[in-house]
């Protein structure tokens, strides 16, 4: 199926435009000079989240100073969807590689870019002297990417998506040589557009080799494909984590499901859906898996209308396995919600730092696999009478405290909010909040329960002994 | 009369220390069977999850949920768009508010003390709850009529009797639950004025009666029992000033609060089952005035003034009641709702309102029902009935007369039955308290007699069964010194009843201990025991009912194979397609019977539910199922119907689906639409649905959605339940779609398509479609024509 007229304009007014922008910054110097020797994308396109896998070999070619930060480009609308970038500097040879995290941030150098092109800088752990190159490995999620066309299908059809991105690497500096693969899930390729050379192997798209790439170049493409896979998306989860310093955490967490690709249109069969499982249907999906911690214990899952039968749990000692099936399978556009529980064992997660302060050391992200979260609030609840509680986090999240009630509480528990939008599964990383808290609160309410009883007493005793009577009765 | 609190008196005497002992021991033991009672009922949690069950209580979990999130002002001023489309209900005039206040109220308490339970968790527990509740009112009811021994003997049995627990389950969140308390604690109130003639006990006694008004229905059977045993009082001679302070306040207060629940209003004063109580309020009234003047005149001057008052007293009575009379016959219904006269003439419902019969818990309950129901209790009741007639006091008279009249009403309706349970389980624990009594006294006058043979006098230890022997042979004592009077009382009526009871077979050594008051030794030990495997036998049977007859939500359905247990949740999986995937505004239809589900867990609206209001909107959509596709489509679409829910059981034999609710359906939508006519749908008065059904039946629409592809799963079409192949196989589906079917097919969820544009060559067909559907619709007009 050739892409539509409309997106084949829009995709030449692009290119116009970019050129011409290629042409009119050609004018500015290179950053930094620095300079891409070889540059290689693969675009990993097999699941509802796009991956691209950048290799940069990257040499200083500037006279004398030293380049502390390498930039890379996105278009806006990358930027929209982009989940995370991570970068890792690559040494030695082959066998023996090994890679050291470098931090990524977004550049407030965007300005200079044209036409909105944002530019994240990854700073370098020791700067590039002139002449020298080094390896980058960068990793960008972007999610929501995939296009589904057509927009509506059958419960007979499978789900064929469009994917833009360039032929050439955009980026603003000056790419010598440069290559491109493109991995889609199966066989089944519409169509792609062809910028030469351009070849196909399997699953597999290859644009370049390109070389000699001006800075800011964009070669649009379009590739429409098949691809099956559960585009399950969370469009809000909200996860609760209590910690009760008798032992235990428990997590709580909300979530708003959506499947995120073609829209189901007409009949649902359950008759067909059941009989041909691998025709009908290939695009919804029944059932997720959720990564929990080890030592998981009293585990539920249900919504608002109660319990949800269908799951399976596996606990491992380095990994607990969830595996969910929503009430009904998810068809394009259809929606659930579920509610997911579990405790923790609390010396897993609590410990105490050298200054005497306390900290939980807890995942970020969803635990569910291969799903984006649209957006994520978790709330982490510390106990009562708690104080000053920091939250650390490896990646900007926006950040407030609140104040929360529950059993039998009197000046409420402090809580921690993180948000944050577009999580992918690359987000479940380790954070922490530090904070302070006094044992002696732990007996408050225990102490609360039995002077409440002692007074019920007392006041069972002083009504037995005294008369209220108001006249004598004979 | 007064032997219960002389009784009680003497033993206040005995001993200052015993009776703290035994006090505590009561109330220890009181704690233990609210314990009981609310433990028993979480078989449903255990076994399943915390989770409201079948139908009504959803409705009631929703109208909870409304009112803790609006408040109370907005709860009275509720009008629900979502059921009843296009009527709609004004729920907080025509709901009892009791139960929802009652959960509300707790779930407010608890969130105010900030314990985060949901709406949800409270409205389940809530039945548990006010079953302990009501197991210590029944305490109270029988200690005020026999004694503590019976009233903890009643109390246990009460927490465990299955007829209630059927009602109580956690879960089962409906006004019966909070209704038995009310009930027996309302009776309680009532006798405890009885005895002691404190206007304190009345005034609580009325607004006791209030909650049981807000909390149920069956308060009429509370305003109709009291006055009946008044009336029974007055006419056996019983008439005392307690007996009017126990009345008339509950009379005048009663119904001026009652007047203020909204569902009831002015029914309070203007419907006849009210009626009983102001005629007998008058009796009263002069029967008291009587009293008053004969104790101001001597014989001889009463006995004119009698003859003057009675002879323009009936005067003026027969005007009244004419009156009285004229009135009520000049309403169609004879001022009665159609289910209270159906408990007056049983046969009533079925002849004139199927909506009514097609209830199956208005049926007229079957033996074995019985037997599940209350199980050994049915012996033993005619022993308390023996022993409440040794003495006949107010209280025992009241106990009687609540026992009588609610097996009549069970033996009308088989949901009735509970209201039968409380009076089954007081009576059977007088009688086993009776006999314990007997017994054990016997064993300990014979223990004595072996070891030595001064008969002591203070039973030396301070265990309970000799304790309350102790109790009851003092009180027996004083029972057969005062036995000669009382023992003349009794009306003819009366003894004809005890000379029944007396036939049965474990009254007659009853009877003869009460003569003999010392059985043999081995006899009483005999006895004992065969007593204690009979209420092992009854504890067997009430745990088995709990744990595996009553505790199923119905929404959720297990079975149990060779390869584990499995699951059937599809009620839960079609609500929440619905839920999710459908317009909010959207209208679902289906039989009544899923309206107040599918408002709860769904969040759609509904044509119709469970509060079976409108019998025209029912017979509505009655027809519809019961029309062919196209006039159902119509009647549908004028209702602004999306999507059309019914409910299938024959692929897994699930046997309560719509097809075997399907002649209800015809019944029903041709009472109101006479082209529906019954005999259309059986084949030689018999209801089928494979080869030889009726053409009628096999193009209605019910029948069709229920069977749409369902010949392809198998290719035989072989419907479990009815256990026979379908009639027609293979059909298509012209003005309806399939959007929805849940994993085991139980729940369908047809879309109506859009209207199609007109086609000119069609026009021929179309006008012969315009005919029948204008005989159908009954002048509806169809809108595309």
């Amino acid at each position: 199926m050739p892409p539509s007229f409309q997106t084949l304009a829009t995709a030449t007014v692009l290119l116009l435009l970019f050129t011409a922008s290629a042409v009119s910054c050609a004018s500015l110097p290179p950053e930094d000079g620095i300079r891409i020797v070889s540059a290689e994308k693969r675009i990993d396109l097999t699941g509802p989240i796009v991956k691209v896998y950048l290799t940069l070999k990257v040499e200083n070619v500037a006279a004398a100073s030293d380049a502390y930060q390498v930039l890379l480009a996105f278009t806006p609308t990358e930027v929209q969807h982009l989940a995370i970038v991570k970068a890792t500097r690559a040494e030695g040879k082959r066998k023996k590689k090994t890679y050291v995290p470098l931090a990524v941030e977004a550049s407030d150098l965007a300005t200079s870019a044209p036409n909105g092109a944002n530019l994240y800088s990854v700073l370098l752990d020791a700067p590039l002297k002139p002449g020298e190159t080094i390896t980058l490995e960068v990793l960008y999620v972007l999610t929501h990417s995939l296009e589904p066309f057509p927009a509506e299908i059958s419960q007979s059809e499978s789900q064929l998506v469009y994917y833009r991105d360039s032929a050439v690497l955009l980026s603003p500096y000056h790419v010598l040589e440069q290559v491109t693969y493109i991995k889609m899930p199966s066989n089944r390729i519409e169509s792609f557009t062809r910028v030469d050379p351009t070849s196909r192997a399997g699953t597999e798209v290859k644009y370049g080799t390109y070389s000699n790439q001006a800075p800011n170049s964009y070669l649009p493409i379009l590739v429409h494909y098949e691809n099956n896979r559960p585009f399950a998306v969370v469009e809000e989860l909200v996860r609760k984590v209590e910690i009760s310093h008798w032992g235990n955490v428990q997590i709580t967490e909300h979530y708003k499901l959506r499947h995120g690709g073609a829209r189901h249109k007409g009949v649902f069969s359950r008759l067909e859906y059941q009989s041909r499982p691998s025709i009908s249907g290939a695009s919804s999906f029944k059932n997720l898996l959720a990564r929990l911690p080890p030592r998981v214990h009293s585990v539920y899952y249900r919504d608002e209308i109660g319990n949800i039968s269908t799951s399976h749990l596996r606990i491992g000692s380095h990994k607990s396995e969830l595996e969910i099936e929503p009430r009904y399978p998810l068809f394009g556009g259809w929606h659930c919600t579920f509610t997911i529980g579990y405790g923790l064992p609390l010396q897993d997660f609590l410990f105490e730092s050298d200054d005497g302060r306390r900290f939980i050391n807890l995942t970020f992200g969803c635990p569910l696999l291969d799903t984006v979260v649209d957006d994520l609030t978790i709330k982490v609840v510390l106990p009562e009478g708690s104080k000053n509680p920091q939250p650390i986090v490896p990646f900007a999240t926006e950040k407030h405290l609140e104040t929360s009630y529950s059993y039998l509480d009197v000046v409420g528990r402090t809580t921690v909010v993180l948000k944050k939008n577009n999580v992918v599964g690359e987000h479940n990383v380790p954070f922490q909040v530090h904070y302070e808290f006094n044992p002696i609160f732990m007996l408050a309410e225990p102490m609360m329960l039995i002077s409440a009883v002692l007074l019920f007493f007392v006041a069972c005793i002083a009504y037995l002994h005294m008369d209220l009577s108001i006249g004598k009765s004979s | 009369m007064a032997e219960p609190e002389a009784s009680s008196a003497a033993a206040n005497g005995g001993g200052r220390l015993r009776n703290a002992f035994g006090g505590v021991l009561s109330a220890f033991t009181l704690l233990l069977i609210g314990v009981l009672a609310f433990s028993i009922r979480l078989f449903s949690v255990i076994k399943y999850e915390s989770v409201i069950h079948e139908f009504d209580p959803y409705f009631n979990f929703r109208v909870t949920q409304f009112l803790s999130k609006n408040g109370i002002y907005e709860f009275w001023n509720w009008f629900d768009d979502r059921t009843w489309y296009p009527l709609g209900r004004v729920i907080g005039g025509t709901v009892y508010p009791g139960l929802t206040l009652t959960a509300g109220t707790i779930w407010w308490l608890l969130n105010s003390l900030n314990i985060p339970l949901s709406v949800e968790t409270v409205c389940v527990f809530t039945a548990p709850i006010f079953s302990a509740y009501a197991s210590w009112a029944t305490y109270l009811l029988t200690k005020e009529a026999k004694g503590t021994g019976a009233g903890l003997m009643a109390a246990a049995i009460l927490a465990m009797v299955p007829s209630y627990i059927s009602r109580s389950v956690a879960g089962s969140y409906d006004n019966e639950a909070v209704a038995i308390f009310a009930l027996i604690f309302t009776f309680y109130l009532y006798v405890k004025t009885l005895n002691t003639g404190s206007l304190f006990y009345a005034t609580l006694n009325a607004l006791s009666y209030f909650y049981m008004v807000c909390s149920w229905g069956g308060y009429t059977f509370i305003i109709n029992l009291i006055p009946m045993h008044v009336l029974l009082c007055i006419v056996t001679g019983r008439y005392s000033s307690r007996l009017y302070i126990a009345y008339a306040p509950l009379v005048i207060l009663g119904t001026l609060l009652a007047a203020l629940v909204p569902v009831v209003g002015f029914n309070a004063v203007m419907t006849s089952e009210h009626f009983a109580s102001f005629l007998v309020f008058i009796i009263l009234h002069v029967v008291a005035l009587v009293y008053y003047i004969k104790g101001l005149l001597t014989p001889r001057l009463f006995k004119v003034a009698m003859t003057l008052v009675i002879s323009v007293g009936l005067a003026v009575c027969f005007a009244v009641v004419a009156v009285l009379v004229a009135l009520v016959a000049s309403s169609p219904t004879k001022g009665w709702s159609g289910r209270s006269l159906s408990l007056l003439d049983p046969t009533y419902a079925s002849k004139y309102i199927p909506i009514i019969a097609s209830v199956s818990e208005h049926q007229p309950p079957t033996w074995p029902s019985y037997f599940m129901d209350i199980n050994v209790l049915a012996f033993l009741i005619p022993a308390g009935i023996i022993s409440c007639f040794l003495p006949l006091s107010d209280a025992s008279s009241f106990m009687v007369l609540y026992l009588v009249t609610a097996v009549y009403f069970s033996g009308v309706m088989v949901r009735l039955m509970l209201v039968l349970a409380p009076a089954a389980c007081i009576l059977s624990g007088i009688a086993l308290s009776e006999v314990f009594g007997v017994l054990t006294r016997s064993l300990k006058f014979q223990l004595s007699k072996l070891f030595d043979d001064s008969s002591s006098a203070v039973p030396a230890s301070g265990d309970s069964s000799s304790e309350s022997s102790t109790n009851s042979t003092k009180s027996e004592n004083r029972n057969e010194k005062s036995e000669t009077a009382p023992k003349e009382k009794p009306s003819k009526k009366n003894r004809k009843k005890e000379k029944e009871m007396a036939e049965s077979v474990p009254v007659k050594p009853n009877k003869k201990e009460k003569r003999l008051l010392v059985l043999p030794f081995e006899l009483s030990v005999m006895g004992i025991l065969l007593l204690i495997v009979l209420g092992g036998f009854y504890v067997v049977h009430c745990v088995w009912a709990a744990a595996e007859a009553y505790s199923a939500p119905s929404i959720v359905l297990t079975s149990r194979s060779r390869d584990g247990l499995h699951v059937f949740d599809d009620f839960r999986e079609a609500y929440a397609w619905l839920s999710h995937n459908t317009d909010v505004d959207d209208k679902v239809a289906s039989w009544w019977d899923y309206g107040y589900q599918t408002t709860a867990m769904a969040n759609r609206t509904v044509i119709v539910d469970n509060n079976t209001w409108n019998n025209t909107h029912i017979a509505t959509v009655g027809t519809a199922m019961s029309s062919p596709e196209k006039a159902a489509w119509e009647i549908f679409n004028s209702l602004d119907v999306k999507y059309v829910l019914v409910v299938f059981g024959g692929l897994v034999g699930y046997p309560s689906d719509d097809i075997n609710k399907f002649l209800w359906m015809v019944r029903i939508g041709g009472g109101v639409f006479p082209h529906i006519k019954e005999p259309d749908y059986l084949r030689d008065g018999q209801y089928r649905v494979d080869a030889q059904a009726t053409p009628t039946m096999l193009n209605c629409l019910m029948y069709k959605l229920c069977y749409y592809r369902f010949v392809e799963t198998d290719g035989k079409g072989f419907d479990r339940v009815r256990g026979y192949e379908i009639g027609k196989k293979h059909f298509k589906l012209t003005h309806f779609e399939e959007v929805f079917t849940t994993h085991h097919w139980m729940v369908r969820i047809y879309k109506l398509k859009p209207q199609k544009n007109r086609v000119r060559g069609k026009l021929k067909k179309l006008k012969s479609g315009a005919k029948s559907s204008s005989t159908l619709a009954a002048g509806r007009k169809n809108p595309w024509q």
